[in-house]
């Protein structure tokens, strides 16, 4: 191993003495230890879901798996019905997303390029909706789905969540940094505002754009107690909640089956956040760091 | 929509916390402030106010503190540190049901890796979610693993943005790596602290999906925390009075903590 790479040296200048030898091996076992603290459950979540039955209740179970197997998933499926909770996530995910951050970057675009009566005083609403904790407005929430009739369908999954005060503020943060003489010169040629957003805006906002997509479709798809409380049959369960049915059916004497509903809800955000992770931890940082 | 579902909730939720109602009959009945009476004298309820307060003051201590020890170790020159702080945060992103579901399975006596780790050791595996002490400590455990790598990478990116000079003053004085530490960069990462200090308190008050998993607010009371009991109360027992008194209660605690945090925060940050 290398002990010292040339982008942390350029961080930090030359030291008057270098750190011994073994004070920096003591770190080193610090962080592999760290990296099996964090990696160990996940490893075990992967391995249990694809190892047979017998090597998962033998004891010790086996750590390297010999032989991988669907039969999980395929029990899984069988167990509950898993193809229509995956349907369900991906629709409300897709859909919800799709909602949620048009909606708030055409508020943000107004926020920022128009002028209308009270602006202040809504943009200060905005801000003050994102202090209110969700869990506290669930009750008034559901019955105000349940007199629209939204109960156990995909407007009541979706519709309550598309205002977001969060992204809303992110994007308006954004479009500010934004050169106002771009915009200016696209109203000087003609163009009206849907124009201006789509053509000028938001090509120039595509990190911020990708770093609140991503956020918001990770938040959609692990929803929990919404999808909970205002679904009523097992058809229309996201996948959150339906692994909370298959755990509690199979009990704890089938884990490879509870580990493969499991693994089936968490691998495709790892996934994405695996590949999108610069603007996940960008957008994190960001709203952390200037907030 | 903000409007729909952020604010006028607050006020309607406001007026059932004033009824009493089960949710079948036609409109809730007035009954002015019998529900406070009735929540604020119950005893199950400072029990869950009390677990609500174990749990977030645990939970809150252990991001900050864990957090800050994860940053100072990433913050070392070491190879291979881009990559554990990656996989650090990844618990932070799947959902917390599936986490819950995979903690279950762990800290499963019978046949989890908490039985793997301890049997070599003469050990016999404690069955923690099932006990009344226990089980709260598995919450705790797990809702650390899932948040300290955010914890520990906000502080990373507040540590790497700190300027040198300070730092490089005090080695000239001679200061040790300790006491630069504590008297030079910890009091520089007050505004970070204070940004953890309050996302997880209001956070960890409406942690709800790992304890639905793993707990459900049992065993007999053990776990029920506020949000649990809103729940429990609004949607297993179809007391819409209850929970709205107790969704009330919640958001008027989050907002005094939260006042409480900001005044004492710009006293230190700034000075008089």
């Amino acid at each position: 191993m290398t002990p010292v790479t040339t982008a942390a040296e350029r961080g930090r200048p030359a030291r008057p003495q270098r750190t011994p030898r073994p004070v920096r091996a003591v770190q080193y076992v610090v962080l592999v230890g760290v990296a099996a603290l964090f990696l160990g459950p996940l490893y075990w979540l992967v391995t249990t879901s694809l190892k047979p039955a017998d090597e998962i209740y033998q004891a010790p179970p086996e750590f390297w798996p010999t032989t991988l197997t669907w039969e999980n998933f395929e029990l899984a499926g069988q167990a509950a019905p898993f193809d229509l909770f995956f349907l369900n996530s991906t629709f409300v995910t897709v859909v919800g997303t799709a909602l949620k951050v048009m909606n708030a970057v055409l508020t943000a675009y107004a926020f920022v390029y128009l002028r209308f009566p009270f602006k202040n005083v809504l943009f200060l609403g905005v801000l003050g909706a994102m202090m209110v904790p969700g869990h506290v407005v669930l009750l008034p929430n559901y019955l105000t789905v349940a007199s629209l009739g939204w109960i156990n369908t995909y407007a009541g999954l979706i519709i309550p969540g598309i205002g977001s005060a969060f992204a809303t503020f992110l994007m308006r943060q954004h479009f500010r940094t934004l050169p106002r003489e771009v915009t200016d010169a696209a109203s000087v040629d003609g163009a009206g505002h849907l124009r201006t957003l789509w053509q000028v805006v938001l090509p120039m906002s595509r990190p911020m754009l990708i770093t609140v997509l991503v956020i918001t479709a990770v938040e959609e798809w692990n929803q929990f107690v919404w999808p909970l409380i205002v679904t009523n049959t097992v058809q229309m369960r996201t996948l959150p909640v339906g692994l909370l049915l298959l755990k509690d059916q199979e009990g704890p004497t089938n884990w490879g089956t509870i580990m493969a509903g499991a693994a089936l809800v968490l691998a495709p955000m790892l996934v994405i956040f695996f590949v999108a992770q610069r603007w996940i931890i960008g957008g994190i940082t960001a709203g952390a760091v200037k907030g | 929509m903000i409007a729909v579902f952020a604010y006028w909730p607050i006020a309607y939720n406001a007026y059932l916390s004033l009824t009493e109602w089960n949710m079948i009959a036609v409109r809730p009945t007035f009954v002015g402030l019998a529900d406070y009476a009735r929540t604020l004298t119950d005893p199950a309820f400072h029990q869950t106010l009390w677990t609500t307060v174990v749990f977030t003051g645990l939970i809150v201590a252990g991001s900050v503190v864990i957090g800050l020890a994860l940053a100072v170790l990433l913050n070392l020159p070491l190879a291979g540190r881009g990559f554990v702080r990656t996989l650090s945060f990844a618990p932070h992103v799947p959902s917390g049901a599936a986490v819950a579901t995979l903690w279950l399975f762990i800290f499963d006596p019978g046949y989890g890796m908490v039985r793997v780790l301890l049997d070599p050791l003469g050990i016999t595996a404690p069955n923690l979610v099932n006990d009344s002490d226990g089980a709260l400590v598995a919450l705790v455990l797990v809702y650390l693993w899932k948040n300290i790598g955010f914890a520990g990478l906000i502080y990373l990116t507040g540590m790497q943005s700190l300027p040198r000079e300070l730092d490089e003053a005090a080695l000239i004085d001679g200061a040790g790596a300790w006491t630069r530490f504590r008297r030079v960069t910890l009091p520089q990462l007050r505004p970070i602290t204070f940004f953890l200090l309050i996302t997880t308190v209001i956070g960890t008050f409406q942690a709800f999906d790992v304890i639905a998993v793993m707990t459900n607010g049992g065993p007999g009371d053990a776990t029920t925390t506020l949000s649990w009991a809103i729940y429990e109360e609004g949607f297993e027992a179809f007391d819409a009075g209850r929970a709205a008194t107790i969704s009330v209660i919640m958001f008027v605690i989050l907002l005094v903590v939260t006042a409480v945090q900001v005044r004492v925060m710009e006293r230190r940050v700034h000075p008089a």
